[in-house]
């Protein structure tokens, strides 16, 4: 148990330690790009460009502009966005976090749910046509790209149809409906092909055998005893998840004028706005990070025999 | 039991001959040709029906795409104003809506090709866009840039990714150790992130994007290697090779490199659709190639600006794309049952 504690708090330290090269990184990246937040361009004198670069500490050394941003980061300051009116970075992810959070929860767990019901049947009826449909359609669903498939679903169901609002994050659940399940494709065909595989091993195992002759339902053996041991590596892919949601995000976010982190940050790319590209940067790292580690002390939690393993090793 | 071992009949032994030996050695003959790995992961991929229709959909695919100068009626990037717009239109299907060059404007049907005063006997077969450029030679060599992106992102990956797994693996030890918690950072880093910095710092363009997909896309290939290195390592094949006197460098290239070969294939048929999608993706954000050369992400991306208007600037180019990454991943997947012996019936 020690040396499980040991291997946390090892991971910790890996964290920090990769958010603090990322953001080293991006800071000294974006000291590359040409052009300053300043110019000429906006009918500014030479001595208001110097007193704006002055007031916003650009005047000083590389350095020392880098260790008060990563001073800054330490107590939550990502100083002040390039473009929109002086917001605090900070504010202004703030503002937007909710949205981007809630379909990304929303569309993990319809997408998982969906995903691992789709695995377990293709694994119960393996080699079948129902196993070999479902198996198309996760293919399906990961080729078509995001963009496309949302763009389709706005199209059909919104304009055509007109079930669901078109765009915009106003009417409540509704408006979140179609956002949805443009982005749980991915997340659904994830785990629904990973599931498979996993359940696959699990049906063969002796545990099964005895359960089946016990003259249990294939339902029953399926559900109740299949289903809990593999669920337990579909905690591995929660971090790539945690990715196609963030790409994804971008784009249906975009797509559906959602006022989230993803239209946010694709706005700042397209107007240069180098500090909110940072500040989103990190976010993302922060969330990313904190989900690797999260499913690492899980799996612990979940499978003893994890945590028995990393004692013997290292 | 034992009392029916007696009971065995008396065979006389003049009854028994010495068999020829020339008989034995036809007995133990190997009849059918023997069947390497290479033809047995073939053999299985022929009965997979998706995989191949997959595979010739592909090959048809980059065949075209390497046509496209020769098969383009037009320059991808050739404007002409006036023919602006138009909707496709293809001889001999000139009765079929959606193809007889008409399109609605206010509620009637209008000839938009007669409206443009095009000739009769010039059609554009998926119509133009906005300046007047023929949509079918940009999907074509848009498909040859995305083409071209996938490979070349999938064959680097597989050149940074290969030999950092198998040295990692190989080595062991500090080396490992070292290697690994590179490995361990660097995951940390969501890649949209990096290959978006990266495109924001360098000029945008065909080989940024395929340097910032490298760059991001290697760290999966580099720890399935890992560990099937490790897995093959401890095999005696390896053990007396190292007996025998061979070079790390020898082994690691003869015998570990063709026994993991079924898990680099699948992984680098996979990062092909990836590094297209992603490359799609870029586009779609406002980070694609620069006009006037075309993938078919940005091909998309300026079709879906007038999607409700001009419908096919966006649906053809995204139907190739689509019909693209279905068949690398139908053909991965169909390769990975056909490689990986664990998942054979």
């Amino acid at each position: 148990m020690k040396s499980y504690t040991k291997f946390i708090l090892r991971r910790i330290f890996y964290m920090i330690l990769t958010l603090f090269i990322i953001a080293s990184i991006t800071f000294f990246l974006m000291n590359l790009l040409p052009g300053t937040p300043f110019n000429a361009e906006d009918k500014l004198s030479p001595e208001q460009i110097a007193m704006m670069n002055e007031r916003y500490g650009l005047n000083d050394p590389i350095i020392v502009q880098y260790f008060r941003y990563i001073g800054g980061m330490l107590v939550g300051d990502l100083g002040v966005s390039f473009q929109f009116n002086n917001t605090p970075v900070v504010d202004l992810i703030g503002n937007r976090i909710g949205p981007s959070i809630q379909l990304g929860l929303q569309a993990l767990v319809v997408g998982t749910v969906i995903g691992v019901i789709f695995g377990v049947v293709s694994a119960m009826y393996r080699n079948t046509w129902l196993d070999s449909s479902l198996t198309f359609l996760s293919i399906l669903g990961q080729s078509i790209p995001n963009f496309v498939f949302a763009v389709l679903l706005q199209l059909v169901f919104a304009v055509w149809l007109n079930w669901f609002p078109i765009a915009l994050w106003s009417d409540g659940f509704a408006s979140t409906v179609l956002p949805t399940v443009a982005l749980c494709i991915s997340p659904l065909a994830n785990s629904a092909r990973f599931m498979r595989t996993e359940m696959v091993d699990v049906l063969n195992s002796d545990y099964i055998e005895l359960a089946r002759a016990k003259g249990l339902s294939q339902m029953a053996v399926s559900f109740k005893h299949g289903l809990r041991n593999a669920m337990i590596p579909i905690l591995t892919i929660l971090g790539p998840l945690a990715v196609a949601l963030m790409t994804g995000s971008m784009v249906v976010e975009n797509i559906f004028a959602i006022p989230g982190i993803g239209e946010q940050f694709v706005k700042s790319i397209t107007t240069n706005d180098y500090s909110t590209i940072m500040g989103v940067t990190m976010l993302y790292s922060l969330g990313l990070c904190l989900i690797l580690l999260i499913v690492d002390v899980l799996y612990g939690i979940v499978d003893p025999r994890i945590r028995i393993s990393s004692e013997g090793g290292d | 039991m034992s009392e029916n071992v007696n009971e065995f009949p008396k065979i006389a032994p003049e009854q028994f001959s010495p068999a020829h030996r020339e008989d034995y050695k036809e007995r133990e003959k190997i009849t059918t040709p023997s069947l390497s790995f290479t033809k047995d992961a073939w053999r299985r991929l022929k009965r997979n029906k998706a995989a191949m229709v997959s595979l010739w959909i592909l090959i048809i695919v980059v065949i075209i795409a390497l046509l496209a100068p020769l098969i383009a009626p037009h320059h991808y990037a050739a404007q002409n104003a006036a023919y602006a717009n138009l909707p496709p239109k293809i001889p001999g299907l000139e009765s079929i809506p959606l193809f007889n060059g008409m399109s609605e404007m206010a509620g009637r049907a209008v000839d938009t090709y007669a409206a443009a005063g095009v000739p009769d006997d010039v059609y554009f077969y998926l119509g133009t866009d906005a300046l007047g450029r023929d949509l079918l030679s940009r999907v074509l060599y848009g498909s040859r840039v995305s083409l071209f992106i996938g490979v070349v992102a999938a064959l680097l990956n597989l050149l940074i990714g290969v030999p950092y797994g198998m040295i990692s693996g190989w080595m062991g030890g500090k080396v490992d150790n070292v290697m690994q918690r590179i490995l361990e950072v660097l995951s940390g880093v969501p890649n949209l992130v990096v290959v978006i910095l990266l495109l924001l710092v360098l000029k945008p363009g065909i080989s940024s994007i395929i340097l910032a997909l490298a760059i991001t896309e290697w760290i999966t290939m580099a720890r399935l290697v890992r560990a099937e290195t490790l897995k093959i390592k401890n095999e005696e094949y390896v053990l007396a090779a190292t007996a025998l006197g061979e070079s790390p460098f020898k082994i690691c290239m003869m015998h570990i490199l063709p026994n993991i070969s079924g898990v680099i294939i699948i992984q680098t048929i996979f990062s092909i659709p990836s590094a297209i999608f992603f490359e799609a993706f870029l586009s779609f954000i406002g980070l694609g190639i620069p006009a006037p050369q075309a993938s078919l992400g940005t091909l998309i991306n300026d079709g879906y600006k007038t999607f409700r208007f001009l419908p096919h600037l966006m649906w053809y180019p995204s139907g190739v794309l689509s019909v693209i990454m279905i068949s690398f991943n139908m053909l991965a997947n169909g390769l990975r049952d056909a490689l990986d012996p664990k998942t054979t019936d």
